[in-house]
């Protein structure tokens, strides 16, 4: 029992990432995909997190009288990923603009149908 | 609660709808973030994931629809969900086979606790004497991954820039030319209430971006913050009111400026007789004092790039609704 | 001053580079931005033939960024293997500048003539800081600047399918990056480090558990993604057939070596050839789709109309070939891989090149208008000649020399091995089909466009450097074959 309660977090996050992963694939409106990419990415963020979480530690800041802490370097890391997924999303979304002025619309499907390659 | 928000982007046609979801969802992350004991991160997951991104999403909706109704003519998709819920299933199953032999949730022994994290916890105090352990490893003990990080940054402006900007369209029209962006200007409420937050927003960015050593903060969420006094006040007034304050050559220089400061601190590292990026060369007495200086330089390089970058893409997306483009390309064969 | 860039010389490999593309972005005369990109990249390429002498004589270097001791800090390290890379990469990044001086006028509005040599030196930069570091999670970031800049760059292509191409392969290469540091996250929940050589000493220990395996299975198909290994490479064809001609000669040349060199790094160094051919059924995997790949891709090579994407299907396939060396495991074999990766950069670097070339002329590059082009672009179609043979593996060129270091390697390995000699054999029948196609185009059929004369020397120059440099490599074989294989001795032979 134990291991499932140990264990829980990890699989909402698995869930999670599931369904962001699914949302990036199986949806053909473009903007869509990119949320899904997101979802997907921000649950890895929370995975990140998770592992770094102790059990009655606070947060990193140094305090007098606190001894127990989070560990500080997988928030160093997310911190950076957050930065990268949204540089991502950026450059995703304005693709999407210049592919719908060249193309008229933003689902792949119609796209393909206009020649575009997806 | 993220469950169902995420379940529901998937399930929901209406893209409107969708994207406050997923701004919805963000939030609640960073609220969940905050519970990990992880207030940085909540910070810029909140100012990005629920801030950033949606604005840009919903500025991408806008400009790539008529209407607001839901696609009118939107076809199923093609590809029979199978192929990728089955795909999605090995990934998952993968994962969840991962899990058996992780260690516990919030287990104070597992090796990521344990090997390399403690000594940043009892020894920076010693070595670089800041409160906040995060800005520490962030800025000095694995700085140069931060310099990445903001490159990264750079890339998307400069790529927002190639795909959307002025620069990119073969009129040669100049950005002040534009016509208004449809502002609100008939609604005198948002105007006033506007008026009062933008100067306590771009106080609160100031107070992130220089307090970061003590409290949550630092310089990515600081220029995120920083871009959004600006971009509502876009939103309020109009993309020709803002130009009249900040020309974007001008932005695109402070860019520049941020990436250099940063880069250029660890250079003069690096001349100072340390590696690149080593802070302590940067005072050759007093180390930590060294420590000090190149971690507020950087930060302060982060800031502004951050800040820059933000309100770069912004109007760029907010610039590209209004004139006509000319499409000197061939349609596929 | 001297005496501090000599001591910093594996930081400045990435720094050169990556602090130009700002420098170019705020200037926006496009003469001086070329000449200080190109300046970037021969100052790159400086230092990267100092660092390769240095390691080759002395052994593995490192370098603390920060000053901070590994694994607190990040460390870059250098050893035969990524020196070697980084070598090629760099000259190759040298001739692709050359050559995009003239061949940017035809195919990218002015305007962005400045934007196209930042992006481009901040790939550059990117693909040298994933070599060089020995830090897992520095290797993603700037896997992910290499990355954006390369969606940026394809989607300069003239054609509107150059925007879906990049769409397409930002979707698929940023689910890669995510994959990718999935398995890193795991490596480190596992060992609580990020270093590479401290996770190939904190591994063996947890090696045993179902995290660190699925984070191994997580990292190959990241990576795989990113090197287009089949049936991930759906994104390939088009990402190199509808880019401006420059960056399908860059991609080509660099950015799927660079990512095989990252697998590799992790296979060897980070997971030990132990676990990952032992308790993974790696070796089976990798030669059952890297034996696919030889003969899709050469296949579909066959019935492209547009060259562009006939080279692209013939690099699916060429990457086949440097999968089956790596899978191979022997010293032989993965050296073999590895020279391949060096040969094929060249050959491939010469035919994009020749390419570029006929559309600067013609504006395209499809089958048609390569008829007749023997007589008009004589010089042009010699090297893309040169190239061709190179990469059907005739004798005196460089394709020929790993060709044949991968079936000795094939052969250490009795029946498994004649079925790999028997898909090289059918891969180079292939070629020869897909080259011949062209050829006879060439020289053999009347032009149907307007004649437009011989390709500018600008471009002629840059193409025939890497012409020669096949035939070059296929006669003297010292540097190529001495460098692959002391890298592959450095990684079978004990890791770091």
């Amino acid at each position: 029992m134990s291991i499932v309660l140990g264990l829980f977090n990890y699989w909402v996050v698995i869930a999670l990432m599931m369904i962001g992963f699914y949302l990036v694939i199986a949806t053909s409106n473009l903007i869509k995909k990119i949320i899904g990419l997101n979802i997907f990415q921000t649950s890895v963020f929370i995975l990140y997190i998770s592992i770094g979480k102790v059990k009655g530690g606070a947060a990193p800041i140094l305090e007098e009288g606190t001894e127990l802490y989070a560990n500080p370097l997988p928030h160093v890391l997310i911190l950076t990923a957050i930065v990268v997924g949204v540089a991502t999303t950026a450059l995703g979304l304005a693709l999407i603009v210049r592919i719908k002025e060249a193309y008229g619309s933003i689902n792949e499907n119609e796209i393909r149908e206009k020649g575009g390659t997806t | 609660m993220l469950v169902a928000t995420a379940l529901a982007s998937i399930f929901i046609r209406d893209l409107f709808a969708v994207i406050m979801v997923f701004g919805i969802y963000s939030l609640v992350c960073a609220g969940f973030f905050l519970n990990l004991n992880a207030p940085d991160v909540a910070l810029t997951e909140a100012a990005i994931g629920a801030g950033i991104a949606p604005i840009l999403m919903l500025g991408t909706l806008a400009l790539t629809r008529h209407s607001w109704d839901p696609e009118p003519h939107a076809k199923k998709s093609k590809h029979n969900p199978l192929l990728p819920l089955i795909v999605v299933t090995i990934t998952g199953a993968a994962l969840v086979y991962a899990s058996f032999d992780m260690p516990h949730y919030g287990d104070v022994t597992a090796p990521a606790n344990n090997h390399v994290a403690p000594r940043y916890l009892q020894d920076s105090a010693t070595e670089i004497d800041i409160p906040n352990v995060v800005t520490s490893v962030l800025a000095s003990y694995r700085g140069f991954d931060t310099l990445g990080e903001v490159f990264v940054i750079f890339t998307a402006g400069i790529g927002v820039l190639a795909l959307l900007g002025f620069l990119s369209d073969g009129s040669g029209r100049k950005y002040w030319q534009f016509a208004d962006t449809a502002s609100l200007r008939r609604h005198t409420v948002l105007h006033v209430i506007a008026k009062i937050l933008i100067p306590l927003i771009l106080l609160y960015a100031f107070y992130v971006q220089f307090h970061g050593d003590y409290s949550p903060g630092g310089g990515f969420q600081a220029g995120v913050i920083f871009a959004t006094a600006f971009i509502l006040y876009t939103m309020v007034s109009g993309l020709q009111a803002v130009y009249k304050i900040i020309r974007p050559e001008f932005i695109y220089l402070m860019m520049v400026i941020g990436v250099m400061l940063y880069a250029g601190t660890g250079l003069v590292a690096m001349f100072m007789g340390g590696n690149y990026l080593d802070y302590n060369a940067l005072d050759h007495h007093d180390p930590v004092h060294g420590q000090h200086l190149g971690i507020l330089l950087v930060e302060l390089g982060v800031g502004i790039c951050v800040a820059a970058v933000m309100m770069s893409v912004f109007f760029n997306f907010a610039g590209r609704g209004i004139h006509v483009p000319e499409d000197n390309k061939e349609g596929g064969q | 001053m001297m005496e501090t860039i000599l001591s910093n010389l594996p930081a400045l490999q990435v720094l050169l580079p990556l602090l130009t593309a700002p420098l170019c972005f705020m200037i926006r005369k496009q003469g001086v931005t070329w000449l200080f990109a190109f300046l970037a990249t021969l100052g790159s390429f400086a230092i990267a033939i100092d660092l390769y002498r240095e390691v080759m004589t002395n052994g593995p270097l490192s370098y603390h960024m920060g000053g901070w001791e590994p694994p607190w800090g990040i460390e870059y390290r250098l050893d035969e293997l990524n020196t070697f890379i980084v070598l090629l990469v760099s000259a190759m990044a040298t001739m692709t500048l050359v050559f995009a001086r003239k061949s940017i006028e035809k195919e990218i509005a002015p305007q962005s003539f400045a934007l196209f040599y930042t992006a481009f030196l901040l790939c550059f930069a990117g693909l040298l800081g994933i070599t060089i570091t020995g830090d897992a999670f520095n290797l993603f970031v700037f896997l992910e600047i290499s990355s954006l800049s390369t969606y940026i760059l394809i989607s300069f292509g003239k054609d509107n399918r150059a925007l879906t191409a990049s769409f397409q392969y930002l979707i698929m290469g940023t689910i890669g990056a995510t994959m990718l540091l999935i398995g890193i996250g795991f490596l480190y929940m596992m060992t609580g480090t990020l270093n590479m050589a401290d996770l190939a000493s904190r591994l063996p220990e947890v090696m045993d558990t179902n995290t660190v395996r699925a984070a191994f299975a997580f990292i190959i198909v990241g990576l795989s993604i990113k090197l287009a290994l089949f049936p991930l490479h759906i994104w390939l064809p088009n990402a190199y057939g509808y880019a401006p001609s420059t960056v399908t000669i860059f991609l080509a040349a660099t950015s799927t070596k660079v990512a095989i060199y990252a697998l590799i790094r992790f296979i060897f160094t980070i997971f030990g050839v132990e676990f990952s051919f032992g308790g993974m059924p790696l070796t089976a995997i990798f030669l059952f789709l890297s034996i696919l790949a030889v003969f899709s891709g050469s296949l579909s090579a066959i019935y492209q109309t547009n060259i562009k994407h006939v080279l692209a299907y013939s690099s699916i396939a060429q990457i086949g070939y440097m999968m089956i060396g790596i899978a191979l495991l022997s010293t032989l074999g993965l050296g073999a891989g590895i020279l391949h990766m060096f040969n094929h950069a060249i050959m491939k670097g010469c035919m994009f090149m020749a390419l570029g070339c006929v559309y600067f002329r013609y504006g395209s590059a499809r089958i048609e208008d390569f008829k007749g082009l023997g007589k008009t672009m004589p010089l042009t179609m010699a090297a893309f000649v040169v190239g061709g043979l190179g990469l059907i593996g005739m004798p005196l060129t460089a394709g020929f020399i790993s060709k044949w270091y991968l079936v000795l390697a094939a052969l250490e390995h009795g029946y498994a091995g004649i079925v790999i000699v028997i898909t090289i054999l059918v891969g180079s029948l292939l070629a020869v089909a897909y080259i011949w196609r062209i050829v006879e185009a060439a020289y053999f059929q009347e032009p149907e466009n307007e004649p437009q004369g011989e390709a500018p020397m600008a471009l002629l120059i840059p193409t025939w450097i890497l012409a020669l440099a096949t035939i070059y490599f296929g006669l003297d074989t010292r540097l190529s074959v001495e460098g692959a294989t002391r890298a592959a001795e450095s990684l079978i032979g004990g890791g770091l």
